[in-house]
């Protein structure tokens, strides 16, 4: 079972809460995703359409929330952010995203880490998004980060694990979780990461933009079961050359 | 006396607390978080923290995001 900062998850796939057609779909399609931690972004209340309450419809006491820190552009956004998800009863659990350019949402890798090293001194629970640096997870682990989120590719891009080589080398080294976050697209994307032996994979835009969500997400599900059954199971190793499936002795009688 | 709420200006009666504002938004207390003159009130100050002209109010809460 997954075990973050002491907390135990069945479920190794999370979820976003963005982009959804309605309350009704997300909430649907979470239940189908089986996940338990589910992110959720922080915004001023819009003042003509107060009402508008989503997360309402989500039940706290099944599911974590993972405030995130998306827009803020450096450290002192974020942590400005973070305090007010704290605030908002948002518990300690925090995704810090700090991504300065809206063209590729790339996260900042020195923004990152030192919002991540005064966050740990307040005693929040920080999960980064960050680009899949092998040296910078290391960092952001030093500085107390109780798992780390390395890219696939950039958000909402539905481009798979175009970060392969590094990413196997944070897992490799990471002595706490790997969640790999952003770019999955597809469950074979998914299921690519978690083959790899990622902890978890966090997905939203396939999801809820997809043409059925609910279906969609528990296709997600199957997927991340699937890839951590694999990797749980010691896959084959990778080969140049051929080698035959059936006996090579026994052919005598040929010829 | 005016405050800027939200980015927007807004007329609002003398002294009035927080409370009092929110409800009169139509907005839930618990799934609101203020920020006033950039600092976070905890909810318990809510009821007794008294609007002052000029103030400058970010009412902020959860949305869906990734």
């Amino acid at each position: 079972m997954l075990t973050i900062a002491g907390r135990k998850f069945r479920s190794r796939l999370f979820g976003g809460t963005g982009k959804f057609s309605s309350p009704e779909v997300m909430k649907e399609a979470l239940a189908a995703s089986g996940c338990e931690m589910v992110t959720v972004a922080l915004r001023r209340i819009d003042l003509n359409n107060p009402a508008d309450d989503i997360m309402s419809v989500l039940d706290r006491e099944r599911y974590l929330f993972l405030p995130n820190t998306s827009g803020a552009r450096d450290a002192s956004e974020a942590i400005r952010l973070a305090r007010l998800a704290r605030a908002s009863g948002g518990g300690e659990w925090l995704k810090l995203e700090v991504t300065p350019d809206p063209r590729t949402l790339l996260p900042d890798p020195i923004e990152t880490l030192k919002a991540t090293e005064e966050l740990v001194k307040e005693g929040f629970k920080v999960l980064p998004y960050m680009n899949a640096d092998p040296i910078l997870a290391l960092r952001l682990q030093d500085a107390g980060a109780v798992a780390v989120m390395p890219l696939g590719s950039p958000i909402g891009t539905n481009q798979g694990v175009l970060t392969r080589f590094q990413i196997e080398i944070i897992i490799a080294q990471a002595q706490v979780p790997v969640i790999v976050d952003a770019g999955l697209g597809a469950p074979s994307h998914v299921a690519e990461a978690m083959e790899m032996g990622a902890d978890a994979v966090l997905v939203n835009t396939a999801i809820a933009v997809a043409g059925d969500p609910v279906r969609m997400a528990r296709a997600f599900a199957m997927a991340v079961e699937a890839g951590r059954i694999a990797y749980e199971s010691g896959l084959g190793a990778v080969s140049k050359d051929a080698a035959p499936s059936s006996p090579e002795d026994g052919l005598g009688f040929l010829r | 006396m005016r405050i800027l709420c939200n980015g927007e200006a807004r007329e609002i009666a003398s002294g009035i607390r927080v409370t009092d504002y929110l409800n009169q938004l139509g907005l839930d207390a618990l799934s609101v978080v203020v920020e006033c003159d950039g600092k976070i009130l905890t909810r318990e100050e809510y009821g007794s923290h008294a609007l002052q002209d000029g103030a400058v109010l970010e009412l902020i809460r959860f949305v869906g995001g990734g």
